[in-house]
């Protein structure tokens, strides 16, 4: 490391609130918050910016998931049975990010997200 | 079953691929596929986001491609934010944080697009490892 100087660590942890204020109200890692922050204002490369957050994501999110542990909202069955093909698909995901030209997969998962987005509003 | 492990693996390739932890497919697989609440889903897909996230960690760095210990504060310090959001959001009703959420898919959608058209000069999505 190559010192954190006040004006980083500000932008840091101005980060890390946004993503944990996201992870928690919406249940996701907080990635999406992450990573483009990452980039405009620490200058990351966009592959280092996605292996930083995916790190940062697992203090956040396992943080997010005791406290509404704490509620007693989590199905730990349910997570457990989502979470572990979840596991091959990462190994599967970071592979195809090393090798792959990402754009066609990348608007494929867009169009999915769109059609989810439609799918949630309609129930 | 066989919906919830395909939404599982495509979870994680989305979260390999964008460094997210896969709760953007988490979350609606398990209330439309498993028939969870929106409160009861968004609790569950953090818990399975860990391992997700792990794993994925893991492997980025073997690219080199994680910043270690900016990664350690940006996870430290989010933990007020994310007391907050879990707080916030059992505050509010299902079907509020279900609309939030599904703009906050489609803002990621639209990330998707920009990033995915704004990607020409570089071709492929590896190019080189950084190193650390």
């Amino acid at each position: 490391m190559l010192g954190t100087s006040p004006p980083r660590a500000l932008k840091l942890a101005a980060i890390g609130t946004a993503a944990g204020l996201f992870s928690g109200l919406f249940g996701v890692g907080g990635g999406t918050v992450i990573v483009p922050l990452l980039v405009l204002w620490l200058g990351y490369g966009e592959h280092e910016a996605t292996g930083t957050s995916l790190a940062a994501i697992v203090f956040i999110a396992a943080f997010a998931a005791a406290v509404q542990g704490a509620y007693g909202n989590v199905h730990v069955l349910d997570g457990i049975l989502i979470g572990i093909p979840a596991v091959a698909g990462v190994l599967l995901g970071t592979w195809l990010q090393q090798r792959l030209d990402s754009r066609a997969i990348a608007l494929l998962f867009a169009a999915l997200l769109v059609a989810t987005a439609v799918e949630l509003l309609l129930q | 079953m066989i919906g919830v492990i395909a939404i599982g693996v495509a979870a994680g390739v989305v979260a390999g691929l964008l460094g997210v932890g896969g709760g953007v497919l988490f979350v609606p697989g398990l209330v439309i596929i498993l028939g969870l609440t929106q409160h009861q889903a968004e609790a569950t897909s953090l818990l399975a986001i860990v391992p997700v996230a792990l794993v994925g960690a893991f492997n980025q760095d073997r690219y080199g491609n994680v910043r270690r210990s900016d990664a350690v504060l940006l996870g430290l310090l989010s933990v007020a934010g994310a007391a907050g959001g879990v707080a916030l959001a059992n505050l509010l009703s299902g079907a509020a944080l279900r609309v939030g959420f599904a703009l906050l898919i489609l803002l990621v959608a639209v990330q998707l697009v920009r990033r995915a058209l704004g990607q020409g000069n570089e071709g492929r999505a590896g190019g080189d490892p950084i190193p650390r």
